[in-house]
Parts: C-alpha cells; structure tokens; sequence
C-alpha cells in the first residue's frame, strides 16, 4: 500500500493548521457562515440535519488495520461510536462538534488520512474496484493509477473551482464493480492489439437529477498517457461547462449539449497541447506509486480445513457461499464483510466492529481493508485455510450476515435522517426491506438483486442502477417513493425505467415484497435473475405487479 | 390576490453542535421548538429573521419553517422540520434522548 511521503505528510498538516485556523475565526463570528462554508467544505465538512458531518476519504477504498483502527478510535472520542461507509467509498461521522473538527482532522494526518476534496466544485476522492488488486479477472491492480490520480487532483491548481463535483473511478478487471459509467470520467483497464495495458475513458456519466451513461471518450489510451488526457478532460471541461446553471453543471450535460465529437476535438486538442509538458516525473512517480502496491506475500497451504468446515457448519457454508469472491492467487478468497445485517442502517459499522475487522486484515488477511460502494467493508486476501476462523470471529462481532448481492445487501443514502438536501428517509426503508425478506426467509432463493435508495434526485444510493431502486420524494409534504426497474451499475450499465406513480412509505415495502415474490412466478428457473427476467419480460408483467387495482380497472 | 401568510418559528443550526435551535420571544435559542416564538405576522416574521441572522457567532443557517400553535407551543407543519425536532430514526441519538 502506498505510504504518505514528507511532502504528503506536510501537505495535510499545513492543511489542518490552515483550517484550525478558520475554525477559531468562525467560533469567535470573525467569520460569517457565508464566508466560513466554502472552507469548511474543502475540508469534508458539512451541516446537515442534526450536526456536522466529517466525511473522510479512503482513497481508492484502501485501508490498512492502523487506518481502520483510527477511524474506530476517531468515532469513540469525537463521535458517538459509530461511522457510515458512503457510496463513494468514504466514511461519515454524523456527530462531529465544530471545535472538535480539526483535532479528528489531525488523527486522521496521523494515519495518513484526510478529508480533503471530499466536497466542493474539485475532483473529488477517487474511486476504484474494491476487489482492486485481488479480483481473478484483473488485468493490474488499478489503485497505483488511482493513487497517482489523488496525488495530481489533489490542490490541483487549475482546478479548484470546477463548474461543478467531478468525480472519477478506475477499474482494472473486466467485469465492472466501480460503477465507471456513472462517473465523470470512468476508467477501464483494456489491452490494445499488441496486449499492452491501457485505459478505456469514459466521460460524462453519472446519476442525479439527469441520468446518463458514460460513452467511450477513447477506446484505447496508453498508459504512460493517462494523466495529461485527464488533465485535458477537466481542462476543456472546466471552460466548456456551464456556470449559470448548477443543475446543468456536470460534464454530462457539457457532453450532452456538446456532443461526444466535439467533446474529443477539444480534449485531442488540449492533450496535444500538454503532452509535452508532461517529461516523464509522472511516470518516475506512477513506477514508485506501482512498487508501493506489489502483491503481498501469498503463501502456500492446504484448504483441506476449509473444505471440512464447510462440511460440517452450514452456516459457514452458507456464508461462504454467499460472501466470497474468486481471489487471483491460488487458496485464497476475497470476503466480502456484510455491513448490512437485517434490520441494521447499511454501511454503518460500530468502533469495535472496526477494530474486529483491523485485527482480521492483520492477522488474516495481508493487513489490507476496503471499503465498497456498496457499503461493505472487504478482506481483500484472505487465504482459505484461515477462512473459518475468520468467519467465527465475524460473527462474534455481529459481522457475518450472509447476503451479500442478496436482497438485503442493499445501499441506501443517509437520507432525511441526516441529510440536508434529502426529501425522504431512505435508512428505515432499506431496515424494512431487508427485516422483511429476513422473515420471509427467501432471499437466498430469489438470488442476486441489487436494490438501492436514494432519498432525493441526487441519487447517492446509485437507484437509478438498482435493479430495483427506489427513490424518497416529497409529495405535498408526505415521503413518497418512486420504484424504477431494470437499472443495472456494471459494464452493461443501464438506468432503471420508472414503473409508474410512488408509493407512500407505508406501502413501499408490501410493494418491494410483492414485486419480488412476483418475479419469483415469472422466472424462467432458478438461475434466471431479477434482471434477467426483467430484461426477457419487459416493463408490463412487473408493473401489473406492481399495480394491480389499476390493472383490473385498466382490463374491465 | 396575495397568499395568506403561515405561522412561522426561526430556526438555525447551533454553531457548535450543529443542531437545530428555534428563536424564543426573549431572543435567547432554545433546543426545544415548543418554546420558539410563533411568528404570525409576515413582517415581524421576516424582522426577526434579519435579528436572528445577525448573530453569527451562535448559529448558522437561518430561515423561517412553517409551523403551527398547540397547546404546548407551536410544533411543526412538515416531516423534515419534525425530524429536526426528534432526531434521527435509525438511533436513539439526538433531541429524542437529549431533551
């Protein structure tokens, strides 16, 4: 894993004495909030609902155990025990204290952490495959890239203050999970002709308020190129895109206004304007950022272990066979860990749940932590033989949940119980669905499905890429929800279709529950998915689900 | 013809805590809706609002939140002005277990 340098070390310090500054002149009114927000933003801090909110960055969703066990230790003491792993890869605390703010920012420097760039109008934490590194599919672990990308978009000069949040994801394996076409600029690992590594780009995708697919900016960009053609991108971007209007602000819609020819002309142009400029230090830098992110140590030993465990407890077996993933070296898995046990808020972990999962990358798992968009927490390298032990230590600390990609393994914004632009509660939604499907003790049979919520058109909960998503409104003062289906967030990204009119947040779960129980009768057999089905049958026999009254009205 | 004007309470968020804080008639906040001022008249309303935005070392955030008389004081019209007053629904953490 890549270590902070001096520079970086400074850098952050420098940063913290800079804010710690700013805070004392707001507590002393030297400040208005007016003039206070835009600082306190550059710094991850916002005011929501019932507090300030710190979100801090995990770069590229990377962590080691010393990392996990600060923010455990940062929860304890400025928190109340508690953080949220975020959509993008991040961790909230819901209860910061404004004065507080800048010693939680120091323990973070401690650890070589920050919140830098985790709002505002800047390039915004990258993003990447949380199974980087580890994933059998992989062609390179795609966090050296990720990293070099941090190190030049962060306090990037030129782009401080861009038209609007830009946010970037890198994979490095073929099947999608970091979401790269519903980011500004989407990254995919290819190989060209001769089989050297390169970058797919991907531009202007991303959810919201106008949902849109990224399209390929360049099918094939070598890899020596990448950091000068992003350079490019955001440049043309940031004088291309629109200041006057917030709402159609993203490079989605300077894509969509523009066009993707036009778009390439600029972005060619400016490259070959910069290029030169680039003599190489980037790739010096790229080849130290690479031997920082060597594979650990695999070592070699029977799963003989493993194999009888899962002989003899089914609960491991159904564990296992739910949370673990194809790993590149042999006898080993990846883990996913379920932050999402029924009834529980998704992706919120307790201080001692961290420390439970710091000290099982210790000793299990290579000392490596990541953090999913989805709002699980991953042992990337965990070798088999170990695997039951792990299991056993998981369950201890309430963390063995076994449903991953499951019904219940569902994202979910803050939402109105904490966010101040949210128009509806999305946690009590995500609780109800999965206590539901708990009780009913089906989800293993209904199989993978993605369900995600949003509380506002924001779309933090990614629900236009659920296979069912659901988005909280508010209609004429009462929460409402929006179903969409057929959303789909890997390479064959799809925004979901809205099945018809929202439901109130008392129907929202019966509808779900008999949405999905319905799509039971409907498939083909058991191996056919939610999504498959939903793409064989269309829209009509879900919405007639969905919608039965009207159905019979609409028939008679 | 002009829209009739809804009862009001000035509400912020604490500077310190960043929770939500209501106005009172004695122009102290309180963290407990019940004793805001209920502002019935637009103007006033609207007087003591630019009152309440001035104290910038206390809160942040001002405005005006519709809200309405009870026996026990005026109490919020809409769901998101009642989470502020409560809290949120997933812990009991916030003005649900601190009042």
């Amino acid at each position: 894993m890549y270590t902070y340098t001096d520079f970086d070390e400074a850098f952050v310090r420098t940063r913290v004495a800079q804010f710690r500054a700013q805070v004392e002149r707001r507590i002393d009114g030297s400040l208005t909030e007016d003039e206070f927000k835009p600082l306190r933003l550059m710094n991850g801090l916002y005011l929501q609902l019932h507090a300030y909110m710190l979100r801090v960055a995990v770069p590229y969703g990377t962590l080691n155990p010393a990392q996990m066990r600060q923010l455990a230790y940062i929860a304890d003491r400025w928190d109340k025990g508690y953080g949220h792993f975020t959509t993008r890869q991040n961790i909230q605390y819901n209860w910061p204290k404004l004065q507080d703010v800048p010693d939680m920012l120091d323990a973070l420097a401690d650890v070589g952490m920050h919140a830098i760039q985790t709002s505002g109008n800047t390039i915004r934490n990258v993003t990447a495959d949380h199974f980087a590194g580890a994933a059998a599919d992989e062609i390179e672990d795609p966090r050296a890239i990720a990293e070099l990308l941090r190190q030049w978009s962060t306090d990037h000069p030129e782009f401080q203050f861009l038209p609007r949040k830009f946010k970037i994801a890198v994979t490095g394996a073929a099947h999608d999970r970091a979401v790269t076409k519903a980011h500004d600029i989407g990254l995919r690992m290819v190989r060209n002709d001769a089989g050297e590594p390169g970058f797919e780009v991907i531009v202007g995708g991303g959810l919201g308020r106008t949902p849109m697919v990224g399209k390929v900016l360049r099918a094939f960009l070598p890899k020596a190129d990448l950091l000068p053609y992003c350079e490019a991108i955001v440049s043309v971007y940031n004088l291309l895109g629109r200041r006057d209007n917030k709402y159609k602000a993203r490079i989605k819609i300077t894509v969509h206004e523009n066009g993707l020819e036009k778009m390439q002309e600029l972005v060619e142009a400016r490259f070959a304007d910069i290029r030169a400029d680039f003599k190489g230090h980037d790739q010096a830098l790229l080849a130290e950022i690479e031997a920082a992110f060597a594979p650990p140590a695999f070592v070699t030993k029977s799963t003989d272990g493993y194999e009888a465990a899962r002989l003899a407890n089914p609960a491991f077996r159904s564990w296992s066979d739910t949370n673990l993933s194809a790993h590149k070296a042999d006898g080993y898995a990846i883990v996913s860990i379920s932050i999402k046990k029924h009834g529980a808020t998704p992706g919120d972990a307790t201080s001692d749940q961290m420390r439970v999962m710091a000290d099982l990358a210790e000793q299990y798992g290579h000392g490596e932590l990541r953090i999913s968009h989805e709002q699980n927490v991953i042992l990337p390298h965990v070798h088999k033989s170990d695997l039951p032990a792990v299991y056993a230590a998981l369950r201890e600390a309430d963390l063995a949940t076994a449903n991953i990609g499951l019904a219940s393994d569902i994202i979910a914004c803050p939402g109105m119980d904490y966010c101040a632009l949210a128009t509806a509660r999305s946690i009590p939604i995500a609780q109800e669905i999965a206590t539901r499907f708990d009780e009913l003790k089906i989800e293993h049979e209904i199989g993978q499905l993605k369900i995600k919520i949003s509380g506002c058109i924001n779309a933090c909960g990614h629900h236009h890429v659920g296979h069912i998503g659901i988005l909280g409104l508010d209609r004429a003062g009462v929460e409402n929800y929006q179903i969409t289906l057929g959303g789909d967030g890997t390479e064959t990204t799809t925004i979901g279709e809205r099945a018809g009119p929202g439901f109130s947040a008392d129907e929202i779960v019966p509808a779900i529950e008999r949405l999905v129980t319905g799509y039971l009768s409907l498939r083909q057999d058991a191996d056919e998915t939610f999504l498959q089905a939903y793409r064989r049958l269309g829209m009509e026999p879900f919405k007639a689900i969905l919608y039965p009254r009207e159905d019979k009205a609409n028939a008679a | 013809m002009a829209r009739t004007f809804t009862p009001k309470v000035v509400t912020a968020n604490a500077l310190l805590e960043g929770d939500a804080v209501w106005l009172a008639e004695d122009d102290t906040w309180t963290r407990d809706i019940r004793e805001a001022e209920l502002l019935t008249d637009e103007a006033h309303a609207e007087l003591r609002l630019l009152e309440a935005q001035s104290r910038r070392d206390e809160i942040a955030g001002a405005y005006l939140a519709d809200a309405k008389a009870t026996e026990d004081g005026p109490a919020p019209t809409h769901f998101r002005e009642e989470f502020r007053t409560r809290g949120p629904s997933n812990y009991a953490h916030g003005k649900q277990v601190e009042l």
